[in-house]
């Protein structure tokens, strides 16, 4: 069917529209960013300049070293990764096993406990958050990893087992019967066929764990108070505190701070896609 | 609460896959191999579940019925608590500040995804990286968030203020307002909807097309094809969304806890903020967990109302009409 001119005027309106609001929508999301990146390299003066300075003049790079002289910025991202490496260990271990069972085994109790996992996904967890504070100060956790750390490896999250469960479901049992025709135990087959066949799913799990440790600032708000166990977003606040008109100089450590997420978002971009559409839309 | 996410729904897809294994079932009354390995591999969780969530819970409504400053051990009240919590004027208002909140933010945030998601579902160019870059603000932390805010609402010389006189407009002092402090923080968080889009554009790009086509030969234009296609097959991710948008607002922390810490004269006081400064600033643990059963409470009700009236609305193709 030949589009007549008045239905192709239409639909060349139609698509110029898109783009328009498209690329209006781009630039107010990338507003901030840009924002961000130029007042980390504007004199102290410029920041709030007006008329507005969009690309700084002058041009101050030695925020960033004086910044990372302020405060240890350097000490805080590696207290960062190090919570975050442990999480990311506690909860793909924790979760991928709970998900095999969940996924594999034959038990009595398993729809019953799958249940309870769909129930705590939806639970808020702040009816929990004082007693465990005041059990971790019983057991003398408090100002340690220990509270951030020790209930990533007791289970995860109920988002990784649900994840991970419906993954596991979709690999073929033939392979479990013969690994079991060769003598595998159920155990090496979790571990042996079951999780190097899951790389996707458990990549998923892994990134969306570190992301959520980076940025988690509640728990070390209310578990940390020595300065030289701070994460970055603990530091980063602290850096606001105490420099809280250098804007420049904030925003140099603010950069910083978000750079390995960035990075960590452009390499597994497909993950992350998957897993958010996975929580949204399987949900 | 389970059905809450509506575990039916995705049992039914997945059941036929499900329950094949026999073996196990034969042996009743003692464990088997399989069983044995079974709880091996789900201890880790239960152990969680027993000590991380079912027990705190037990103990915080407990809890919520003592006095208990922490450094003495907690004695019984009875209901003072919520005695206390009736008259504490800050409730109230924490209670309202984070309700408006979430009542325009959440809407607001999962219209603008959704409009996002219908605009990429247009055939453009570079859809990929348009999408990345919708994404963005969802890599950037809650607290380096709030920091960047902070400097574009400043007042008069932040970005924002900058740019509004630019076209001839006087912006509000958008953080030191009690009026314009709720707004700034909805302008805030409409910043991150690039998380949903990713989600209503899969949900978009799932629909058959064969549904578009019956329609279009039936005469269908292209709002009758959205209102009676679209909407309806989109029902069920713009609900779960709902939800737990709704849960997220209500929990809201780092944004004012870092840009206004509750002010101006409690206008920003979101009730994290009122149950963080009871329980960890004044070590109230009592007051805390009764303030925090509140917020449970009170989540739970508006969640129940989103659940009732969703038969309403949400579609679920393949059963009619359902919740």
């Amino acid at each position: 069917m030949p589009l007549t001119s008045s239905k192709k005027r239409a639909y060349a309106v139609k698509t110029t529209v898109v783009y328009v609001l498209l690329v209006a929508g781009m630039i107010m999301v990338t507003l901030p960013f840009f924002w961000m990146v130029s007042t980390s390299f504007k004199a102290r003066w410029a920041v709030f300049a007006y008329p507005v300075q969009w690309i700084p003049n002058p041009f101050v790079w030695q925020n960033y070293p004086q910044a990372f002289a302020a405060l240890p910025i350097g000490r805080f991202m590696w207290n960062t990764c190090v919570i975050a490496f442990w999480r990311v260990i506690g909860v793909t271990l924790s979760s991928s096993m709970a998900a095999y069972a969940f996924a594999r085994l034959e038990w009595r109790g398993r729809e019953p406990l799958f249940l309870v996992v769909l129930a705590t996904l939806m639970l808020p967890g702040q009816v929990t958050l004082i007693p465990e504070f005041i059990a971790f100060k019983l057991l003398g956790w408090l100002d340690t990893y220990l509270p951030l750390v020790v209930p990533a490896f007791l289970g995860g999250g109920a988002f990784d087992i649900f994840l991970l469960r419906q993954f596991f479901k979709t690999i073929s049992r033939e392979l479990d019967d013969a690994a079991k025709i060769d003598g595998c135990s159920r155990l090496a087959i979790y571990w042996r066929i079951i999780l190097p066949l899951s790389k996707p799913a458990l990549i998923t799990v892994i990134l969306f764990t570190f992301e959520g440790s980076w940025m988690d600032f509640f728990g070390p708000l209310i578990y940390l108070f020595s300065m030289d166990k701070f994460p970055i977003s603990l530091g980063l606040r602290l850096f606001e505190q105490q420099r809280h008109t250098d804007w420049a100089q904030i925003m140099a450590v603010t950069n910083i701070s978000i750079i390995p997420i960035l990075v960590l978002y452009y390499y597994g971009q497909k993950y992350f896609v998957q897993g958010i559409v996975f929580t949204g839309v399987k949900g | 609460m389970a059905d809450t996410v509506n575990p039916s729904a995705f049992e039914a897809a997945t059941a036929s896959r499900a329950g094949r294994n026999v073996g196990a079932r034969k042996r009743k009354g003692f464990l088997s191999a399989e069983e044995v390995t079974a709880w091996l591999l789900v201890g880790p969780w239960v152990l969680g579940f027993l000590l991380l969530t079912l027990g705190p819970m037990l103990a915080s409504m407990v809890l919520s019925f003592t006095d208990y400053p922490v450094l003495r051990p907690p004695t019984w009240v009875g209901l003072q608590n919520y005695a206390t919590l009736l008259h504490d004027g800050l409730v109230g208002q924490s209670l309202k500040v984070t309700t408006i909140y979430a009542a325009s933010a959440v809407p607001l945030g999962i219209a603008s995804g959704f409009f996002v998601a219908l605009l990429l579902n247009q055939p453009i160019k570079g859809r990929a990286f348009v999408r990345t870059v919708y994404y963005l603000p969802a890599c950037v932390s809650g607290v380096a968030v709030a920091l960047v805010w902070l400097m574009i609402f400043r007042d008069p010389d932040g970005l924002l203020n900058s740019l509004l006189r630019m076209v001839g407009i006087e912006g509000p002092n958008w953080l030191m307002e009690r009026q314009a402090v709720l707004p700034a923080f909805v302008l805030m968080s409409l910043w991150g909807v690039g998380a949903g889009a990713i989600i209503y554009l899969a949900g978009l790009q799932g629909i058959p097309t064969e549904l578009y086509e019956a329609a279009q030969i039936d005469g269908a234009g292209e709002w009758t094809r959205f209102r009676h296609v679209t909407l309806p097959m989109m029902s069920p991710i713009l609900y779960f969304e709902l939800v737990m948008g709704i849960m997220g607002a209500l929990q809201t922390f780092s944004g004012p806890f870092i840009m206004t810490n509750g002010g101006p004269a409690n206008a920003s006081l979101f009730y994290m903020l009122h149950l963080y400064r009871n329980a960890f600033r004044y070590l109230r643990m009592g007051y805390g967990s009764a303030l925090a059963w509140v917020l449970f409470w009170y989540i739970m009700a508006l969640t129940l109302l989103v659940i009732r009236s969703s038969s309403l609305w949400v579609f679920y193709a393949g059963e009619g009409k359902s919740g």
